[in-house]
């Protein structure tokens, strides 16, 4: 493969976009930095909230594949109760 | 904070071979991208990521194509900073990502490719994704 690129010492989901069910019903899409203790480290994160989002969470991710990702965070832990199914983004329905 | 430049010399000089303009500075992108007729292509470089890797050869195999943008395009996200902020705020509604690639045509974005649409993805699937949009909007 050409290309050349720096992605020193990382688990395989390091740096590739992923949505992220929450347990508590939120959505949370952005890039994955590592899994810790202390949960899951993402950067760049846009989150839906379905209590005070005017849109449906699939109108809300086709919006985002469209678009990009709206980050409102440059950086959250998701605790590890928190995190549920984790998918890529590219494979969203 | 920015990689040496030693470093990221290789990347930038994969996309400049191709016959695309780096440009470095605020004015450069205004000087490029304030022409509001015609076709441009601006590539988001990066450093960081795997689908760094992926989109630079996905740009050359796109720009062997017979139908392509008039005028071709880079900035280098997190090395240029300034010039990348500037090339992002002719894009739009579009979010910010790298790498990426923008194609305008009359000063309008038409199609974006973003980063999550390009990794994990081979080069072949990606240049097939840039050469439609070249179809569509650059014949």
């Amino acid at each position: 493969m050409s290309g050349h690129v720096f992605h020193p010492g990382h688990d395989e989901l390091h740096g590739v976009t992923v949505v992220i069910n929450g347990v508590s019903g939120r959505t949370y899409l952005g890039r994955w930095h590592e899994r810790g203790a202390r949960g899951v480290t993402m950067k760049d994160v846009a989150i839906h909230d379905p209590v005070s989002s005017p849109l449906a969470v699939a109108a809300w991710l086709a919006n985002q594949e469209k678009f990009g990702v709206a980050a409102s965070e440059k950086m959250i832990i998701i605790p590890n109760e928190e995190a549920g199914a984790i998918r890529l983004f590219s494979d969203a329905p | 904070m920015p990689y040496p430049e030693m470093m990221v010399k290789p990347m930038r000089e994969e996309v400049t071979r191709l016959g695309v303009e780096e440009l470095r500075s605020v004015s450069d992108v205004d000087v490029a991208l304030s022409a509001s007729s015609g076709t441009a292509l601006v590539f988001v470089n990066s450093v960081c990521g795997c689908a760094a890797g992926m989109a630079r050869p996905a740009l050359a195999k796109a720009l062997a194509h017979g139908v392509k943008p008039a005028r071709l395009y880079s900035v280098f996200a997190g090395q240029d900073l300034d010039a990348t902020a500037r090339a992002r705020s002719y894009f739009g509604e579009y979010q910010p990502s790298s790498p990426s690639v923008a194609l305008l045509k009359d000063g309008k974005v038409v199609a974006f490719i973003h980063r999550h649409q390009i990794e994990g993805r081979h080069p072949d699937q990606v240049a097939i994704a840039l050469t439609q949009a070249f179809d569509a909007h650059c014949a």
